[in-house]
């Protein structure tokens, strides 16, 4: 099978690039306040795209599009119908809510944003810039013009800060990303044996296979005169394809309570720090650092050595700790990515056919997950407010104290299976990997479920020693905003903005 | 299953009654007046529904006329025991309530026998899976109490337990659970014995099916191998049915969902025509019933370890068929987990049905077109209007684990590596 090569100029660059050196970044939630007005904008928005420049650009521009805001521009219903079930639906459908822990707290009732249709917002706009001349300031001065108050009603800038690659609790974040696989060289639909951190191009981009070999769902529209710019579709190729070289975004605005973290972890290890330090990261999986807590795999894995220096902190898997006695199952990564393969334990000829009946199992905590390549997430988030170090954390609150917390976004080209799956099936489910009444130590909303009053415990298994429990964690993290977006192509916003 | 045409004018009052059973859509009230679930110590999962099938259409694809198929009530459990023991039961103690219900079906009358007539209403499934051959409700809550009993005891003890060896943590615990027995306050009662007739029976089905699939194999394998290439030369031309679901069917089904760790499942659909795919469907439920009453019979049906109870069901003449699920998760992950582990079982189980994804050779392909066959699966679900389970918030492999917490404790004489293996379930 031969693919065109990705035409990295019509992909918007977060897609490629996580802006490392732009270290300011504002994203301003928009609701469309002139149609008109938002796509002459639009015409002229100096996007950032996925082609790698020499100097690399100082600042970025990403927009992206929730399902109401594609509607204020006035895309014809045909057409929205082709984007995913999902998307149209939103992030606050009352099902969906149940699914992803926002209940309780995190009810959308209470939320800043985006928790009823007129908090929803139309459009993102990403503002990333390094600290230099002016900044993103400056940057969002010069992009905005004089036409964005007619164009758009501002609803929120959600600001963010730069706490040098860790996140509010202190924790080194971001390490691990699956790399996609922009030349479609792996074949996604042979069993795959070993995990592996490299994911097909149809995982994070539309209209490319996926890890199924097949496509997901965008919208394929006749080919017209208004669509002459947007590329055919691949499967169809008398239709064009609104989604290709787009994906669908995820954000929420995440609150820490950091104080109430490490005041937790500090009063439950009696004030020994160093203590407190080993629960913390048994809660994370890593150390503050970014260590993980299992050692790394001897043979290189594929996917995670493109820094050799950083290799070690991805480079490893979850089966040298079958009891979960190094990291717990419960910890944050291993929820995250089990860093799984399609078949537990690498099983070749009779073997194999029998673990594909499913016959000869042993424990009860063998094979319970599905295979982590169909449920990966490309992370682009910031975190926001100020640094509050671990030991500062255990001094009571100022009066108005900052808010801090994470802005999380991720890429991905089937919501449902990716963030949906990860956030339901495993972040906050309370029966992950066997366990019963935990949910992410982190992320948990330690909410009661049927028959399960108590979700808010957490299990430190020990080597051939009775597991320690720690029970009544708080909650640390609360939703405070979230949508969904759609991130197009430059092709698919010209379309979007032209007409 | 007790399945009856409800009479068209009391259809809405039906759906009122079954409604009322319910403190609000997808959550039932196990003491609700119609039918008080929780009276019944020996049902582990029930349903009433309305087997309201909006595909009969499809099978015009064939050519077909779609037949004029009477709107039915559905009333089925999985049980302990004989289920005539439960139709018994159920007539004696929800006998008002049945009776209001069945009375919205035709032939129902007020002078009816109500278990005669649910006998005679009474529908065999044409394949049925249960999670744990043997396990009953009794032993389930029992197990789970013992298992919360345990969990306590080991934190209120966390100190003096932490420093145990295995060994010694098992005599403790085993103690405690000894000593909690002994004042009342866990009860593990022994298993009542199975039925000698049973395992009789279920020894010669063992063994007489393989052994009768042997002595005709001459007839057998001649016939298989040509339904077989006729079936793949069917394949080929067989038409996909995965349009993109209306978003209301969708959104009325995830109303009832999701509400505890485990869900109900209801899907149904048309049968695709002719004698080789009739073969071929009734062969594929006779494997998987097969299967899941001599194989998967200890927490796993190939490799999916998050289903209670599913059946099969032929309707109308083997025109159509309806499949019942209690799994744990979302649907979502329900459907992942059987496309990336059982997807050849999927697609011989459902490839019978009229639009479903492309086959090959028909355990290949099919479902790991993924999203055809999610939007598939989604098409044919039915809302299931009242669903209970015996055992909220506990999920196949919750009661697994407390299964193994109780076997290790009845047992002195552990190895080092069973002790170690059962120190890691607590």
């Amino acid at each position: 099978m031969t693919h065109a090569d990705v035409d990295y100029s019509d992909v918007q660059g977060l897609v490629r690039f996580g802006y490392k050196r732009m270290t300011e970044a504002v994203y301003v939630l928009v609701r469309v306040k002139d149609a008109r007005a938002a796509k002459t904008w639009l015409q002229s928005a100096p996007i950032t795209s996925a082609v790698e420049m020499a100097p690399p650009p100082v600042a970025a521009l990403h927009v992206a599009f929730s399902a109401p805001g594609l509607q204020a521009l006035g895309v014809p219903a045909s057409v929205l119908a082709g984007f995913s079930a999902e998307f149209l639906a939103g992030m606050t459908s009352e099902n969906r809510t149940r699914r992803l822990g926002d209940v309780g707290d995190n009810a959308p009732l209470a939320w800043d944003w985006g928790g009823n249709t007129s908090t929803a917002p139309h459009l993102v706009v990403m503002f990333l810039s390094e600290p230099e001349s002016g900044g993103v300031d400056a940057f969002m001065r010069r992009t905005t013009g004089p036409l964005w108050p007619d164009a758009f009603h501002e609803l929120r800038r959600l600001g963010t800060a730069d706490l040098d690659g860790r996140e509010p609790f202190g924790f080194a974040d971001g390490l691990s990303q699956p790399e996609i696989d922009w030349a479609q060289r792996r074949d996604p639909t042979a069993d795959q044996l070993d995990y592996g951190n490299i994911a097909a191009l149809g995982e994070f981009l539309l209209g490319y296979r996926n890890e199924y070999g097949k496509y997901t769902d965008r919208p394929l529209i006749d080919a017209g005169v208004t669509t002459a710019d947007v590329l055919p579709a691949e499967d169809a190729p008398e239709k064009r394809d609104l989604g290709r070289n787009g994906t669908y975004l995820v954000m929420r605005q995440l609150r820490q309570d950091v104080r109430g973290f490490w005041q937790f972890v500090n009063a439950r290890a009696g004030g020994n720090s160093a203590d407190a330090e080993a629960l913390a990261a048994a809660f994370v999986g890593r150390t503050r650092d970014g260590d993980p807590l299992v050692p790394p795999t001897s043979h290189a894995m594929a996917g995670t050595t493109t820094k050799p220096d950083a290799a070690h902190l991805n480079q490893f898997t979850f089966d040298s700790d079958p009891t979960g006695a190094r990291c717990p199952f419960g910890a944050h990564i291993r929820r995250a990515n089990p860093r799984n393969a399609d078949y537990p334990g690498r099983p070749a000829g009779l073997r194999k056919l029998l673990a594909t009946l499913g016959l000869g199992r042993q424990t009860v905590l063998e094979d319970l997950m599905s295979s982590v390549r169909f449920h990966r997430i490309l992370r682009r988030g910031r975190e926001y407010g100020p640094e509050l170090s671990p030991q500062e954390a255990l001094l009571p609150a100022p009066p108005n104290d900052p808010e801090r917390g994470l802005q999380f976004i991720c890429l991905n080209a089937n919501i449902s299976r990716q963030f949906e799956f990860l956030q339901n099936a495993w972040i906050m489910n309370t029966k992950f990997s066997g366990m019963t009444g935990e949910s992410d130590a982190l992320l948990g909303n330690r909410e009661p479920i049927p028959g399960c009053a108590d979700t808010g415990g957490f299990s430190r298994p020990g080597d051939g020693t009775v597991c320690r429990r720690v029970s009544k964690l708080p909650q640390f993290v609360t939703v405070r905003g979230g949508a969904y977006f759609f991130l197009p192509s430059l092709r698919a916003i010209r379309f979007l903005a032209s007409a | 299953m007790v399945l009856a045409p409800i009479d068209p004018p009391r259809e809405a009052e039906l759906r009122g009654l079954l409604a009322s059973m319910n403190h609000a859509p997808g959550r039932v009230n196990p003491e609700n007046a119609l039918f008080p679930f929780a009276k019944f110590d020996t049902v582990h999962v029930a349903r009433f529904l309305v087997v309201d099938d909006k595909t009969t259409e499809d099978v015009r694809v064939y050519g077909q006329t779609p037949g004029t198929y009477p709107l039915y009530l559905a009333f089925l459990g999985d049980v302990d025991g004989d289920g005539d023991d439960f139709l018994m039961a159920a007539s004696r103690l929800a006998s008002s309530g049945l009776r209001a219900i069945f009375s919205c079906c035709q032939g129902f009358g007020a002078e009816t026998d109500l278990l005669e007539w649910m006998r005679s209403h009474s529908v065999a499934p044409a394949a049925n899976y249960v999670n744990w051959r043997g396990r009953t409700v009794r032993r389930a809550r029992e197990e789970a109490a013992l298992h919360d009993a345990v969990v306590r005891y080991l934190d209120d003890n966390a100190a003096t337990v932490a420093a145990l060896t295995p060994r010694q943590a098992h005599a403790a615990v085993r103690q405690y659970v000894q000593s909690e027995t002994h004042a009342g306050r866990l009860t593990l009662s022994p298993d009542p014995a199975t039925p000698f007739g049973w395992q009789v029976r279920n020894a010669l089905h063992l063994v007489g099916v393989p052994l009768a699939a042997l002595i005709l194999s001459p007839v057998i394998i001649p016939i298989a191998l040509i339904t077989l290439l006729r079936l793949r030369s069917l394949e080929k031309t067989d038409q996909e049915l995965c349009s993109r679901v209306d978003p209301a069917h969708s959104d009325a089904l995830a109303l009832l969902e999701d509400h505890d760790v485990t869900n109900q499942f209801t899907a149904m659909g048309s049968l695709k025509p002719g004698i080789a795919r009739r073969w071929m469907a009734m062969s594929a439920f006779f494997i998987i019933d097969y299967g899941a009453r001599h194989l998967f019979t200890h927490g796993n049906l190939g490799r999916v370890r998050t289903i209670h109870f599913a059946r099969w069901v032929f309707l109308d003449g083997r025109k159509r068929a309806v499949f019942m699920s209690n799994y744990d998760g979302s649907l979502e992950s329900y459907m992942d987990d059987f496309i990336n582990k059982v997807g050849y079982g999927l697609n011989l189980a459902f490839s019978g049905g009229v639009g479903y994804p492309s086959t090959r050779w028909l355990l290949l392909d099919g479902c790991h077109d993924e999203r055809k066959f999610k939007e598939y699966l989604r098409r044919h679900q039915l809302p299931t209007q009242v669903w209970y389970k015996a055992y909220p918030g506990l999920t196949a492999v919750d009661l697994e684990r407390n299964g193994r917490i109780r076997k290790g404790l009845e047992s002195s004489a552990l190895s080092d590596r069973e002790t170690r293996e059962w120190v890691a379930l607590l």
